[in-house]
This record gives C-alpha cells, sequence and structure tokens, in this order.
C-alpha cells in the first residue's frame, strides 16, 4: 500500500507545469512591486512583446528556434542517460562548419548552400560532442565534467579563428567576412510582412523538422529503443547485446550536432557572418528547456517557445519599462528556471494526495492512512 | 472646398503634432554594450558622460543595456522609431546593425563609438589607444627597475592588442632592451569582469621579475593594481581615472574619454547645425587619450619623467615619433 499514486498523465504534463509557472511568475510579480513598478503592467508588457505584434512575434520565434535546437540536444542525450551540458560549446564551434560553407558558396543560392551548410555545422557540432562521447565511452571521463571543459576549449578555439583566421583586415571588430546574399537563410519577413524586421527565418522549418526527427528516431527505431534502454539501465542494455560504448558515442554525435544547427540561425539566417559569443548562453537555456519539456519534442517546442517569450518579451519590458534593469530580466528568466526546473517537484506531493482525495476508490484509503498517521 | 479646408486642418494638425512629439521625444539616448552599464570601465565612461550632460543640462535621456547580438538592430529601430535623437552607441561591435539601420531613419543622428560606420547621417569617433598606450609604456619603462614591464589585456580581441603593441612602443623606445610580457585575461566576455585570473596573472608576471603593469581588462583590472599594490610593485589603470583605487601603487593611468565623447554627443549631435557626421578621431592633440596625473600619484612622476613623456607626446603629435597602429595590419612588429 502507497501513501501516492502517479499523477494522471494530463496532470502531470499541464496542471504542474502550469502552476510551477503560475507560482514563477507570483513571485517575479513581487520582485517587480518591490523596485515600486506595478508588477500586472508588467506581465502585460511582457506578453504583448513577446506575441502582441508582428516584430515582438518574430523575435520569440528566432529566440525559439535555437531553443529547440539545444534543448533537443540535451533531450537525445538525456534518453541515453547522459547530460550533455557542452550545448554552448558545440553550438559555438558550428558556426565554423556554417561559415567556411557560406563564404564558399555565397555566389551560388540558398537552396545549395544552406542543406551543405547544415551538414558542416552538423559534421562539426557533432564531431565537439563526439571528443567527449568517446572519452566517455572508452575512458570513463564522465560526460558532464568533459562538455563543460569542452565549452571552454570552444571559446578559445573560437576567439583565435576569429581573431587571426577569418578576420577580414580591414574589420576592427572580431567577427568573419559578411555572408553575400546567396549564403543566406532567408528571412521570414520576404514571405510574411507580418513578421516586420524580426529575424526569424527558415531555420525554423530545420528546427520543427528536427523535434519531429527526434520522436521517430527516439521511440519509432530500433536505435531509439537502445539508446533509452541504455538510459534506463546500463546493464540490462549490455545484457540485451547493445553495445554501450557505441551508443554513448552516436547518441553524443546526434546531440551535439542538433545543438549545432544554432549556427545555422545565427549565423546564416541573422549574423550573416560569424562573431564572437553568437550563442550567448542558448546552450544553458537548453537545458532548462529539456528539462520543462520532460524531453519530450511537444515539451520542448513549448518550452522554447516560453523561453522565447521570456527573451524577448523581457527586451520589451526594458524599452517600456526603463526602471526595469537587465539584472531584473535575468532574475525573472531565472525564476522561472528555478520554479519548472530545479524546483520542478515542489507541488508534485500535494498536487498527488490532492489528486487521491478526489479519487473515491483511493479516498477511504488516504483518509486510512491520514488517521493511521495522526494515531500513529 | 469645404473638404480642402478640412484637409487642411487635419495636415496642419498632423503636422503639429508631429513637431511636438518631435519636440517631446528629441531625447538622446544611449545604448550600451554587452558588457552592461556598470563595468567599472568603457560602458560606464559613457553612462558617466550620460549622467554628466543630464546635471548639466536637466534633460531626459533614454538608455538601454543589450542582452545578446540579435538585439541590437531591434534596439536602433526602437529607439529611433520613437524619436529619440542623437543615438549614441558604445562598442565596435555596433558596425553591421548601424549599417543597416541608420539609412531607414535620415532624419536620426547617430554617434558610434570604437568603430567606423560611413552612412551620412552617423558620426563615427576613433581614440587613438596606441598613442596613449604609448605614453603609459614610456612611463612604464622609466618607473621599472627591474627593466622588465607586463601587459594583461582583457578578452584577446583586435582593440586590446592596439593597447598593448602602443605600450610596447612606448616602453621600447625608452628603453630598447626593455622586457615586455603580455597575458590575456580569457577568451570570452567573462574577461572583462575576472579580477580574480587577472590578479593572479599579474602575481605571476611579478614572480618573473615585472614591476609595472599596465591593466587594460576593464572591470578585471581591479585585480592586477590590488596585486601591484600587496606586491610593492606599480600599475597602471585604463580608460577613466583609475590613479586614485590603489594611491601611491598605480602609476598613471590611460585616459580614454568615452565620458567626454558621450557628453559632447549629447550637447552636439541631436542638432543638425552642429552634428558633424564622419570619422572623427581623437588623439592625444586633443585629449581623447592622454595619461592621468593627480595628487595620487604626483609623487611616482618626476619631473624628469614628465619631461621625457611631454617630449614623447609633442613627438606623437607633430608626426616626429611613430607609434605602429595594430589596426592598419593585424601585428604588432617590434
Amino acid at each position: 500500500m502507497s501513501a501516492s499514486r502517479p499523477l494522471p498523465r494530463w496532470a502531470d504534463i499541464v496542471l504542474l507545469p502550469a502552476i510551477n509557472l503560475f507560482m514563477a511568475f507570483l513571485v517575479s510579480g513581487l520582485v517587480v512591486l518591490m523596485i515600486g513598478e506595478n508588477p500586472l503592467e508588467a506581465i502585460t508588457v511582457i506578453i504583448y512583446g513577446a506575441f502582441g505584434y508582428g516584430d515582438g512575434f518574430g523575435y520569440t520565434l528566432y529566440y525559439a528556434t535555437n531553443f529547440i535546437f539545444t534543448g533537443l540536444a540535451v533531450a537525445v542525450a538525456a534518453h541515453a542517460g547522459l547530460f550533455n551540458i557542452g550545448g554552448d560549446g558545440q553550438a559555438y564551434v558550428a558556426g565554423l562548419g556554417a561559415i567556411v560553407v557560406a563564404l564558399a558558396l555565397d555566389q551560388t543560392h540558398w537552396l545549395i548552400a544552406m542543406p551543405l551548410a547544415v551538414l558542416a555545422a552538423g559534421a562539426v557540432g557533432g564531431f565537439w560532442a563526439f571528443v567527449p562521447g568517446w572519452l566517455q565511452a572508452k575512458r570513463g571521463s564522465h560526460v558532464v565534467i568533459t562538455t563543460i571543459m569542452f565549452n571552454f576549449i570552444a571559446a578559445a578555439l573560437m576567439v583565435y579563428m576569429v581573431n587571426r583566421v577569418l578576420k577580414p583586415a580591414t574589420t576592427m571588430a572580431p567577427e568573419s567576412e559578411t555572408i553575400d546574399i546567396g549564403g543566406r537563410v532567408p528571412q521570414l519577413r520576404q514571405f510574411f510582412s507580418f513578421f516586420g524586421y524580426s529575424p526569424v527565418n527558415l531555420s525554423i522549418v530545420i528546427a520543427v523538422l528536427a523535434l519531429i526527427g527526434v520522436y521517430i528516431l527516439v521511440w519509432h527505431t530500433k536505435f531509439g529503443y537502445a539508446m533509452r534502454v541504455l538510459g534506463k539501465n546500463p546493464t540490462a542494455s549490455r545484457y540485451a547485446g547493445i553495445s554501450n560504448s557505441r551508443m554513448i558515442m552516436i547518441t553524443m554525435t546526434i546531440s551535439g550536432a542538433l545543438a549545432g544547427m544554432v549556427a545555422i540561425n545565427e549565423v546564416m539566417g541573422v549574423q550573416n557572418r560569424l562573431v564572437l559569443d553568437y550563442v550567448a548562453g542558448a546552450g544553458f537555456v537548453g537545458i532548462a528547456v529539456a528539462l520543462m519539456g520532460r524531453n519530450h519534442p511537444v515539451g520542448i517546442a513549448l518550452a522554447a517557445l516560453l523561453f522565447g517569450a521570456l527573451y524577448q518579451g523581457g527586451q520589451e519590458l526594458q524599452f517600456v519599462i526603463p526602471a526595469v534593469t537587465r539584472e531584473m530580466i535575468v532574475v525573472i528568466q531565472a525564476l522561472v528556471i528555478l520554479f519548472t526546473g530545479a524546483m520542478e517537484g515542489l507541488f508534485r506531493p500535494a498536487l498527488e494526495r490532492s489528486f487521491m482525495l478526489f479519487t473515491p476508490e483511493q479516498k477511504a484509503e488516504a483518509i486510512a492512512v491520514s488517521s493511521a498517521k495522526t494515531e500513529g | 472646398m469645404k473638404l480642402t479646408t478640412f484637409t487642411k486642418a487635419i495636415a496642419g494638425g498632423v503636422a503639429l503634432s508631429a513637431m511636438l512629439t518631435g519636440a517631446a521625444l528629441a531625447d538622446p539616448a544611449v545604448i550600451y554594450d554587452l558588457g552592461g552599464k556598470f563595468d567599472k570601465s568603457f560602458n560606464e565612461a559613457a553612462y558617466n558622460g550620460a549622467e554628466a550632460w543630464k546635471a548639466e543640462t536637466g534633460g531626459n535621456y533614454l538608455d538601454l543595456e543589450l542582452q545578446n547580438d540579435a538585439q541590437r538592430e531591434q534596439a536602433l529601430r526602437r529607439f529611433a522609431g520613437q524619436g529619440a535623437n542623437p543615438i549614441v552607441m558604445a562598442g565596435f561591435s555596433w558596425a553591421a546593425a548601424l549599417d543597416a539601420v541608420a539609412p531607414e531613419f535620415p532624419d536620426t543622428n547617430f554617434v558610434v563609438i570604437d568603430t567606423v560606420v560611413e552612412q551620412p547621417n552617423v558620426q563615427s569617433i576613433m581614440f587613438d589607444e596606441h598613442t596613449g598606450s604609448f605614453l603609459v609604456g614610456a612611463l612604464a619603462a622609466m618607473q621599472s627597475g627591474s627593466g622588465k614591464v607586463g601587459f594583461i589585456g582583457g578578452m584577446d580581441v583586435p582593440l586590446i592588442h592596439r593597447f598593448y603593441c602602443g605600450y610596447a612602443y612606448g616602453a621600447r623606445a625608452v628603453n630598447p632592451e626593455i622586457g615586455l610580457t603580455e597575458n590575456y585575461t580569457g577568451t570570452t566576455p567573462a574577461a572583462w569582469n575576472d579580477p580574480v585570473t587577472a590578479g593572479e596573472l599579474a602575481k605571476a608576471q611579478i614572480d618573473s621579475g615585472v614591476d609595472v603593469i599596465f591593466a587594460a581588462a576593464g572591470g578585471s583590472g581591479m585585480g592586477v593594481l590590488q596585486a601591484a599594490k600587496d606586491a610593492g610593485k606599480y600599475s597602471i589603470g585604463v580608460d577613466s581615472n583609475q590613479n586614485h583605487l590603489q594611491p601611491g601603487s598605480v602609476l598613471t593611468s590611460m585616459l580614454k574619454r568615452v565620458d567626454t565623447a558621450v557628453h559632447t554627443a549629447f550637447l552636439e549631435a541631436g542638432d543638425d547645425a552642429t552634428f558633424k557626421p564622419g570619422r572623427i578621431d581623437l588623439g592625444l592633440a586633443d585629449g581623447g587619450v592622454d595619461y592621468a596625473v593627480d595628487d595620487n600619484n604626483a609623487a611616482l612622476i618626476t619631473d624628469e619623467m614628465k619631461a621625457k613623456v611631454e617630449e614623447l607626446k609633442a613627438g606623437v603629435i607633430a608626426g616626429t615619433v611613430e607609434v605602429h597602429d595594430y589596426y592598419t595590419d593585424n601585428a604588432c612588429p617590434l
């Protein structure tokens, strides 16, 4: 006889995140109140800024594109029981693959440049994750440690490459040459003027394809099954004849390649050149996105949209209410991560208990348990 | 006829309201770079300039801190659309965004610091970091007893190499045999605000015999100044006058008057009559860069040192002393 029972599925994937989100906004509201601003106005501004007009919505989608890629990267690795913290570094070095292809083919057409750049960025990003995967599989070096260290190696490598190799002598800023029109990913605003000047581009189509692809890979292929077995129990997978080390290396490569797609969005879609630190922490946001999305593509899409909205709405907030500083917006974003990620289980026990009370056949049992507790 | 009057009235009203909103909203705006408003260095200097303008004129200004690169164009369009004029940007990463946005708002004046954008409504302000660094390099070499001087940069970017190259030339101009040690705090933007690493690098340099260190590292420089003070050696501050931070240990500061530039831009660039588009180089001659002498370091800079450095300064201004500019060829041939 157990005191708790798993939540119904809808409550687990809809109600609980909603409660957590509500709590996060409630506490954020208190913070806004503390600096003497109206929290209701702030939330209205965030929502309007993120969804209310074409430009804003476009920015939300642009941020979400990045977060979908990095969220999927974390999720794929997580299904195999691996914690890939290196999405940032993998996305960063993948820029090398994207920029080389884009600059080489920028006199052709994006229909040629984009698929090849996807392959190149995926290959470089995948390689950057493959090495930690190989170290984990063959040497037992924990992938959490190695991927984080690879983020720093990536930063150093990119500074060298951008400053000393890719930078044309005439520019002062540390950035590569600008990609000509043929190497740029088309903007959605070219097709829908609704999006104004926002940088959302066709990379979002790749993001949607990646979501579908990951769903099929994880739940509808032999490989995905092997991956999940490895994640649930490495001993069992070994016993079942699955090569764990091979699985780890392949999974990490896929994970890195997914993170590498950020480069397509940023380098070819938005900046049209390689700049330093263009990833801007998207790799780390991906961890929160995957956690909140329960490593499921649908959840990841929604969580990515939420974080995209927070980024864009936060920017709007700075324009409309100047008293809200950049740090305040980070606080609000952090509270959302805290409540939906780290303290995700905070309300689970209470919710489970209340659900039991409302289920007739469990009600008597629950009363019996709680009275036994009070009597004991 | 009636209709025409009516249209005229409307047109007049629209024009009037446009003028009114224009007048009401023609506040200047400043946009800080990713380092953030209070970085104790470059961006904070821009902020100080804006505040000085506010204190002087009692006017109001708009400002914004960026969170990522994609927001550059967004922020520019937003402020320009609101009618802010002039819009001042601090940082070398603005070139591409401003080049795209400036033609969309021909009536708005833009001022960008540390990079050059060639548009009819953009003023580009460049500082001669290399000549300012040249003077503090000369002072460092004169002060050094060990014959070794050091340099600690922030993030490993061309701008900081420009500082280093000027510094190295200055030190060599005084003592061709001088030993030079060059270190960078890091390769990520965190390097601008990592006083611990910078302090450790300073200690390592001091252990190797260096006794004067120039810190061109933003907020990280605090660690260098502290380490030099603790070891009884000398440091050189950057951007604003940092002589007061460790009096007696900070030999001098390489001044880069971003604050004055922002202040001047706020005063002049909003009005087309006083706005001067194009590239403006601020150097030793106009005090855009300089070395700082005040009560805190007056005892350290002897008359002899001062005479020599003033001689070099006059030489640089006159063009008889050559200082290599890293930007010209991305190299520092010593």
